[in-house]
């Protein structure tokens, strides 16, 4: 009994950690590679996690729905609407030097978590929406259903992995690493900068608006609580910076040992002296603020640094 | 090649340049000289795209480019260096080189993503251009450092590998000698001249050692407070009075500043 607990303790943390990894190499792609500061990432994450709940749920008179399409579906639409989103954005902000679009970011991601609180006609405001089906949820039920999920959560990792890794061993991602690097002198050198970053930003927010998809799906109840950006800007950015900005393993590895850690600490924290306990996720806030020092202070680059890809017609 | 028409440049009060016009001529290299402040690299600037004249026309090729990017400017074959290196810090000095060519196809984010093939022989091309341009310019003892942890002369020969490899009808160099030891500037002229000879490739240089330029240059352009003061062969313009005037003060200048 004690060890199937565990073995599923595993599971939840490996598929919150999944969803992470997910979030990681989506910020990646914006910051890592492109140096965009999305500072924004539980607005887009929002978005991602309504439509997809809104798109595969049954008929309700609560919130918008009705539409009852299978989950790969909601996924897709979660990253074409988020997609979108960003594409607005970007159009707006992407010419932002970093610390200003950081700013403008997290502004329209607030915007965005406010009308879904309030626009509760398609949300059901603060009350959330219910029933939101898993993948194959018709097949399998119980605990062995949180199985297949993972199975699923990964392969999404691993799709989006792949894609990640084409666009940083190509020209294009090249290109973008020098923009990052040098936006004037890659100016000079040809380089439609704007383009380029207008880009990179869909791809990210895209990603990101999966990644809020799969949640929606794993927890099958989706309130604005779970868009709460202490949970997903800021952890997803220390995630990143630890794992190792530049680097999609880095990202990977640092979404899911952030994840793991943050999760062990809970089991700490919840045995403290019970005048405590109402601080405990104070604590934990903490506890992670001084492993980013920590891992800064000895990686600068993050536990796996960025790497020049390979060049392929080498000798 | 490119020909500026009564621009100017204003920098909030500060006119830094004056209704100037001068042509810088294809086919040769072009000296732009002048004392500090006199508007040379504001020029340079104007030129690139990198900063709007309030007045005037850029011409490259009789074509008006003054409402051109500067991006838009180099696809047009236009190169330029920075007087303070602009390296892609954390790119190889090979990714750098390969980084600054034209690739339409794999800079295309479909093809990078399902159409892997679609880019190899461009990217293969640009590779083997690379290779030649580091060797050229014999850099290839660091051809995977990172550009930022170069020393400053390598970095002003990475820039110029850059600016090569876009196979531009005219670079501008920013005072490409500053900072680059005796041996390896001799080796830097060498160079200029050959690529200046053999592919008639235009060049357009700032510099202050006026023995570099008259080793460089057919044809000079002096500059003083934002206006062409005066142009010619590096002997004409060294025994012109308002030009040492210009350099070592005194007279009109003098009584101005």
């Amino acid at each position: 009994m004690e060890l199937t607990g565990l073995f599923f303790y595993l599971v939840s943390i490996l598929i919150a950690g999944g969803i992470y990894a997910l979030l990681c190499l989506a910020l990646n792609i914006q910051w890592g590679m492109g140096g965009l500061f999305n500072a924004g990432i539980a607005g887009f994450f929002a978005v991602g996690a309504y439509t997809s709940a809104i798109l595969t749920t049954e008929m309700s008179t609560k919130h918008l729905g009705g539409f009852g399409m299978p989950v790969v579906v909601g996924l897709i639409g979660a990253g074409v609407l988020a997609g979108l989103m960003g594409w607005a954005v970007a159009r707006i902000c992407v010419r932002l030097k970093s610390d200003y679009l950081a700013m403008a970011s997290i502004g329209i991601a607030e915007i965005m978590r406010l009308v879904i609180v309030n626009e509760s006609w398609a949300t059901n405001g603060s009350l959330g929406l219910a029933g939101i089906p898993r993948p194959f949820g018709e097949f399998v039920s119980g605990r062995s259903a949180d199985l297949v999920f993972l199975a699923y959560v990964w392969a999404v990792v691993l799709i989006v992995y792949l894609v990640a890794m084409r666009l940083y061993d190509s020209p294009w991602g090249r290109s973008l690493r020098a923009i990052r690097d040098n936006e004037v002198s890659a100016d000079a050198a040809g380089k439609n900068i704007e383009k380029f970053r207008v880009q990179t930003f869909v791809i990210g927010c895209a990603f990101m608006g999966v990644a809020g998809g799969l949640s929606a799906h794993y927890f099958r109840f989706l309130s604005p609580s779970a868009t709460d950006p202490l949970l997903v800007t800021f952890l997803t950015w220390v995630m990143l910076m630890a794992g190792g900005s530049g680097n999609n393993r880095g990202a990977i590895v640092g979404g899911l040992g952030i994840w793991t850690l943050w999760s062990v600490t809970e089991i700490f924290v919840n045995r403290l002296p019970p005048e405590w306990v109402t601080r405990s996720s104070y604590i934990r806030m903490l506890l992670v603020g001084l492993l980013l020092q920590f891992v800064l202070q000895k990686f600068r680059a993050g536990i796996i640094p960025e790497k020049s890809p390979p060049i392929r017609f080498r000798e | 090649m490119i020909r500026l028409e009564s621009i100017c440049v204003d920098f909030g009060g500060l006119r830094a340049i004056d209704h100037a016009s001068f042509e810088v001529e294809a086919g040769r290299i072009t000296g732009l000289i002048g004392p500090n402040g006199a508007g040379k690299t504001t020029a340079f600037n104007v030129i690139a795209g990198a900063v709007r004249p309030s007045a005037g026309r850029v011409l490259f090729d009789g074509k008006d480019i003054t409402g051109l990017k500067p991006y838009q400017r180099a696809q047009r074959g236009l190169a330029r260096t920075f007087q303070i290196p602009h390296e892609f810090t954390r790119l190889t000095v090979l990714e750098n080189l390969m980084a600054a060519a034209s690739a339409p196809e794999g800079e295309n984010v479909f093809n990078v993503v399902f159409r892997r093939g679609s880019f190899d022989a461009e990217e293969r091309a640009i590779y083997d251009r690379a290779r030649e341009t580091v060797r050229f310019l014999e850099l290839e003892h660091v051809i995977d450092v990172p550009a930022g942890n170069l020393s400053g002369g390598q970095k002003k020969l990475v820039e110029l590998g850059r600016a090569l490899m876009r196979d531009p009808k005219i670079i501008l160099l920013d005072e490409i000698g500053a900072g680059i030891n005796r041996t390896l500037l001799g080796k830097l002229a060498d160079k200029i001249k050959l690529l200046n000879t053999e592919q008639g490739l235009t060049f357009c240089l700032i510099e202050h050692d006026l023995d570099y330029v008259s080793r460089l240059c057919d044809h000079v352009l002096v500059m003083a407070q934002g206006q062409l003061l005066t142009e010619g062969t590096v002997d004409q313009v060294r025994n012109d009075e308002r030009v040492i005037e210009a350099y070592f003060g005194g007279g009109k200048y003098e009584a101005q500043a």
